[in-house]
């Protein structure tokens, strides 16, 4: 029904829109726990407020994501995943936590909301630390020697960061007053973090990759290449001079930061999807050995072309809903 | 311990664990939208009140599902690659399509169900109500046809050691399909009454009187009353099916080691596997032939005949097949009496005059129905072994080669997590019905109007 050859291709692109949309989206909900221990109680409940109706389809950019690598290309879905065995136990684990923590923190006894925020924040941090650090393991080739496993803990420490950061960038969106000023601080802080990270992980990836070396340094691919960084640059000075002057009277620009934020993940993520192709396990398999039967993956696109646009619509719908300042989270 | 084995115990207490969410959410989704309902057509308060309580219970239920699922998916990779690596070309649409058909539609209108009924109109509300219901169910409906399909496989080729879907109508329709989702659905429906009449139950013990107290009491027992025959009918449809294509676990199931008819049907006994006999039978006499060939001399496959040659034994081990099996139908006859009695009881005195005992005989009775969907699923599973898909893939195949110890650390700390939650998550119940469903805002807020 459809090309063996185009066929890979399309579900690669497919996974990679998933993961660039959990990045982002789940992004800003993780960040907001790892902000918790910065927050007092009241303001907490505001920032649990702004993720509300959110976090969980935002999570689930994430199933759909290790779904299209299970069924799409089985074989890379087992290597990767039994080679970072250690690390998903730790992401789940940081899952499991945070999501329940959210529910119990409103329901539980008033005495137990202080232990659950702790539980949220710590589902959090370890989810971020972990994707990080399975992000460093595989721009690594997961390879598990010293200065790889070092690596990928300087990453580990980055994506918690960039959550952070994008986490802040929402809560600005989200809320006014003191909390709004707070949560600007907090991406001052957070922007260096950012910087560093993304910069570190550019500078060791066609260090410890010829091929990656070769494909970013080659001409005239560089020529093409060269807005990635540059843009990027340019958008870390406009978010620098933006938050200067945030939160303002009227509170116009209180998008921007949230905004400039998705389009730096979206570049780094371009970046690295660049570097990969046309690997799926990093120099060992690519999109079309790894991939699934070609009837197989023609049922699965059919649906996936019905319905995926139904879900970006009702997603947008949810986000229309509950646009503007987050209020009192209440069931009614 | 050897990595299969405590893969085998990781991937139980995790599929355990998850199963006991989505037992109550399936069913609980439209329940809650027949009290929506309810309240938009007789705009009584008590019925918005049984909503508001329910859906705090839903919510939660909702979050450990999630969360425990997405621990499972990832789990197919790491530890069992050989499942997807053998039968990806069949299981890996009918998760996707759960995916996409389900997943996204329940997790974005449940945050406008829970959060957005001040912001959307009364219909949109009642609307993403039912998404989240129909949602709920979609998502039992495909993982229901995977895992009947790993019972009774059909519609699919084997090429090079590899699994190809042939007949996708096959596939999905496959024998015992249908069976096992109306048995599946049926057990949510009661898991979820006797939920709802137990904490009604409780809280009636302690002496809340409100309208939403009692008409919930009255909602449960009646539902559990209505759904009990109902799945009766549907687990012995479910059995005769199984014993058509999976002979060697209806055997286990009644600890039948000869075929032979008059099988007595076994209350208790303890089978021995190593003798390959039942010490301390107690039986009815030929009950077994009865019930699945619906005569007295009817000829029931024994467990002898699964035995190779070289002695390989090919069917389940019986002691946990025969015992969860017990355990299932032992629940189910209690919840038949005492949802019949309910009934009874309720006719003659109404449902606020019920007499204490019963009451806390209901209370002790909230969570029966994860008891039996437990040994239920453990019977059907365990009865499957050594294979993971019935005469294609044994589970010895599929293991991944991860290094015991590192199974066996994730293991502890999933297990340790799995304790704390579930404490927490039936204190919080418990501590929700103390605290009373009451619902504070003025009826007349927008999104709550009744329907005119």
């Amino acid at each position: 029904m459809f090309d063996p050859q185009t066929l890979p291709l399309i579900f690669a692109a497919l996974m990679g829109v998933s993961i660039l949309l959990y990045v982002v989206l789940d992004g800003f909900d993780l960040g907001v726990g790892l902000l918790f221990p910065f927050a007092a109680e009241a303001e907490r409940d505001r920032m649990i407020a702004s993720i509300g109706p959110f976090w969980d389809a935002n999570e689930t950019w994430l199933v759909l994501a290790i779904g299209i690598l299970l069924v799409a290309f089985p074989v890379a879905h087992g290597d990767i995943l039994t080679a970072l065995y250690l690390p998903v136990a730790v992401m789940l684990i940081g899952l499991i936590l945070r999501g329940v923590a959210f529910e119990f923190r409103a329901k539980a006894p008033l005495g137990h909301k202080r232990p659950w925020d702790a539980a949220f924040w710590a589902g959090s941090a370890l989810t971020a630390l972990a994707q990080g650090f399975m992000l460093g393991m595989y721009v690594m080739g997961l390879d598990w020697t010293w200065p790889k496993v070092a690596f990928s803990l300087g990453t580990a420490v980055a994506l918690a960061v960039a959550y952070s950061f994008i986490g802040a960038a929402w809560v600005i969106l989200k809320t006014d007053g003191a909390l709004q000023r707070k949560a600007v601080r907090w991406a001052k802080g957070g922007i260096w973090g950012l910087v560093l990270g993304m910069g570190a992980v550019s500078v060791a990836t066609p260090l410890v990759s010829p091929r990656i070396f070769d494909k970013w340094f080659r001409f005239p691919e560089i020529v093409a290449l060269a807005p990635l960084p540059m843009m990027s640059a340019l958008l870390v000075a406009l978010l620098w001079l933006a938050l200067r002057r945030l939160p303002t009277a009227n509170d116009s620009f209180a998008w921007f930061p949230f905004a400039a934020a998705t389009v730096l993940m979206v570049l780094g993520f371009f970046g690295m999807a660049y570097s990969f192709y046309p690997y799926i396990v990093p120099e060992k398999l690519t999109i079309w050995q790894a991939a699934a039967a070609t009837e197989s993956l023609s049922i699965i696109l059919v649906g996936t072309l019905v319905v995926l646009p139904m879900i970006l619509g009702y997603t947008i719908l949810a986000y229309v809903i509950f646009r503007g300042k987050a209020t009192k989270l209440s069931y009614d | 311990m050897d990595t299969l084995l405590l893969s085998r115990i990781q991937f139980a207490a995790n599929i355990s664990f998850h199963i006991l969410f989505p037992t109550i959410t399936i069913a609980l989704g439209w329940v809650l939208l027949f009290f929506k309902l309810r309240f938009n057509r007789t705009g009584e308060r008590k019925w918005m009140d049984l909503y508001m309580f329910w859906v705090k219970v839903f919510a939660l239920s909702f979050a450990l599902g999630v969360v425990s699922g997405i621990t499972m998916s990832f789990q197919f990779g790491t530890n069992w690659p050989g499942f997807m690596e053998t039968v990806g070309n069949v299981a890996g649409p009918l998760l996707a399509y759960e995916v996409l058909t389900a997943f996204f539609l329940e997790a974005v209108f449940l945050g406008i169900m829970l959060f957005g009924a001040s912001r959307v109109p009364g219909w949109l509300h009642t609307l993403a109500t039912f998404l989240v219901a129909f949602g709920t169910t979609m998502s039992a409906f495909w993982i229901l046809v995977l895992n009947s399909w790993m019972h009774t496989p059909t519609g699919h080729e084997l090429r090079d050691g590899v699994v190809h879907a042939a007949d996708w109508w096959a596939i999905i329709f496959n024998p015992s399909m249908p069976y096992r989702l109306s048995h599946m659905l049926l057990a949510s429906g009661l898991t979820v009454a006797f939920l709802i009449a137990g904490l009604s139950a409780y809280r009636h013990l302690r002496g809340d009187r409100t309208p939403e107290v009692t008409t919930g009491l009255r909602f449960g027992l009646i539902l559990g009353a209505v759904l009990i025959p109902l799945q009766i009918l549907a687990g012995d449809m479910h059995g005769l099916n199984t014993l058509e294509h999976q002979p060697q676990k209806v055997a286990a199931m009644e600890g039948n080691w000869e075929t032979g008819g008059n099988v007595p049907l076994l209350l208790f006994a303890l089978p021995d596997e190593a003798a390959r006999t039942n010490h301390y039978e107690i039986g009815i006499p030929s009950l077994a032939s009865v019930i699945l060939k619906h005569d007295p001399a009817g000829v029931v496959p024994g467990l002898n005949d699964f035995v190779a040659e070289d002695g390989t034994v090919l069917h389940p081990p019986v002691a946990p097949v025969f015992w969860s099996f017990r355990i299932m139908v032992g629940v189910g006859m209690l919840m038949l009496a005492a949802s019949w009695a309910g009934a009874y009881l309720m006719w003659r005195r109404g449902a606020d005059r019920l007499p204490r005992p019963f009451l806390m005989g209901l209370t002790g009775m909230t969570f029966a129905g994860w008891v039996a969907t437990l040994a239920g699923w453990y019977t059907t599973e365990i009865g499957r072994q050594p294979w993971l898909v019935q005469g294609v893939l044994t589970v010895e195949q599929a293991v991944g080669d991860i290094a015991s110890g590192m199974v066996l650390s994730t293991l502890l700390a999933y297990i340790a997590i799995y304790i704390a939650l579930l404490a927490a998550y039936i204190g919080v119940l418990f501590h929700l019905a103390r605290k009373g469903g009451r619902y504070d805002a003025p009826v007349a807020s927008p999104g709550m109007q009744p329907a005119e």
